[in-house]
């Protein structure tokens, strides 16, 4: 501001409180705040871009690691984690138009169901991330899994012929792999993931898959970024939810309201591409 | 240093009211695709194999990022420049990621002769028992 001289400054004028000097309109202010925020989204972007490259190019030079190592995920879990965090998008969206319209009851209902979708969508990672970890399916040298190498063939037999299995056996998520989850064959009584009578899983005479550890590296290393970026999501959230209960959001300013939700839409879309390449292999 | 605030611009509409209807029609579709992209992998007719299949599981992605981008992020009622950020920082991943795999498969043949002339010998130490 060069105006310390009172008289040199512009001529009384009405407007809004939270109108900076530097801009005419609040119109023109928005759309400024809109243009930083989609630049800060094209980094975020680039960010994670860099990630998928490291997939691309491990996959198109590994495509045995990838279509080995992807059973151990959980498809079901993966497209819950999907739809919660389409649903939570959603919830953004329509908190942006409650603040738009000054409806601050229905604001913080839906900011509070956004956050509700994301720690939804949390908790289903640490079950995922719990699962692995229990079974040594981790990155690099920690890659220990607990049962022993299995072969492909087995793997087919796991990855069609299984039925959803007894509530007080195994837990019901999708088969993680052959070996992860084996139940033993039964002589009666419901089906597990061995039908009765099964013989003795044998290990295949298929070539085994070498660096299996490189696709559980590239899976905790987007969907861990990822989580960390929910989690700051999840924070800014809160953030305007304590500001909306203070009742900071009008129409005639919501800003922070639409840009937290540009980010939260971006982080949904991340996912987005996440979900297929990770758990959808086939 | 600021200009008067004219009249027509004073009232301009801070933002966009995209309607809820439109909202909760974008969410339907995009469940309906995530369904779509789920169902795919589970019917047999339609494997076409790991490269097609990669393909169409990243168009139907796209399609719903494209959903997700232009009316959850308003970006069918912004400016046009935010829609340029948005896609000129993906076509440039995706550059990134073409150069890179580009060079992958120009060394794929001197790898797979590495490899064949002893397997033994390549990386013993990253095999496992």
């Amino acid at each position: 501001m060069s105006t310390l001289n009172p008289s040199d400054a512009a001529p009384p004028h009405e407007h809004p409180p939270h109108l900076q000097h530097h801009f005419d309109t609040p119109a023109q202010q928005f759309e400024s705040v809109v243009l930083g925020m989609w630049l800060f989204l094209a980094t975020e972007i680039l960010l994670f871009g860099g990630l998928f490259c490291a997939y691309a190019v491990y996959r198109a030079n590994h495509p045995e690691i990838f279509e080995y190592a992807h059973v151990y995920l959980s498809k079901p879990l993966g497209a819950v984690n999907t739809v919660i965090l389409l649903v939570s998008s959603f919830t953004m969206a329509t908190a942006v138009w409650a603040a738009q319209h000054t409806r601050r009851r229905l604001l913080m209902v839906m900011l509070a169901m956004t956050i509700a979708c994301g720690l939804g969508f949390l908790g289903i990672k640490y079950v995922e991330y719990e699962h692995k970890w229990k079974d040594g399916l981790l990155w690099g040298k920690h890659y220990q899994p607990a049962h022993p190498h299995p072969g492909f063939a087995t793997h087919a037999a796991a990855e069609h012929g299984t039925a959803p299995p007894p509530a007080a056996s195994q837990p019901t998520t999708a088969p993680a792999g052959e070996t992860a989850w084996i139940v033993q064959p039964a002589e009666s009584g419901p089906r597990g993931l061995l039908r009765p009578g099964a013989a003795p899983l044998e290990l295949s005479t298929e070539p085994k898959v070498h660096n299996v550890q490189v696709f559980f590296a590239v899976y905790f290393a987007m969907t861990g970024l990822h989580g960390l970026h929910v989690i700051a999501g999840l924070v800014l959230i809160a953030w305007l939810l304590v500001r909306a209960q203070l009742g900071h959001f009008t129409a005639a300013y919501f800003t922070p309201v639409p840009m937290v939700g540009l980010y939260w839409h971006v982080v949904d879309l991340i996912w987005i591409y996440l979900f297929p390449l990770l758990y959808l292999i086939h | 240093m600021t200009a008067p605030e004219s009249p027509t611009t004073a009232h301009r509409e801070v933002g966009h009211h995209v309607p809820l209807w439109v909202l909760a029609a974008t969410l339907a579709a995009l469940l309906v695709l995530t369904f779509i992209t789920v169902a795919v992998t589970r019917v047999a007719w339609l494997d076409f194999g790991p490269t097609i299949n990669l393909w169409i599981a990243l168009l139907i992605a796209t399609v719903k990022a494209t959903l997700v981008a232009l009316y959850f992020m308003h970006l069918r009622y912004d400016k046009p420049f935010n829609g340029v950020i948005l896609i000129g920082a993906l076509l440039f991943v995706m550059l990134f990621c073409g150069l890179a795999l580009m060079d992958s498969l120009a060394y794929r043949p001197d790898v797979q002769e590495y490899r064949d002339v002893d397997p033994a010998r390549y990386a013993p130490a990253l095999q496992q028992p």
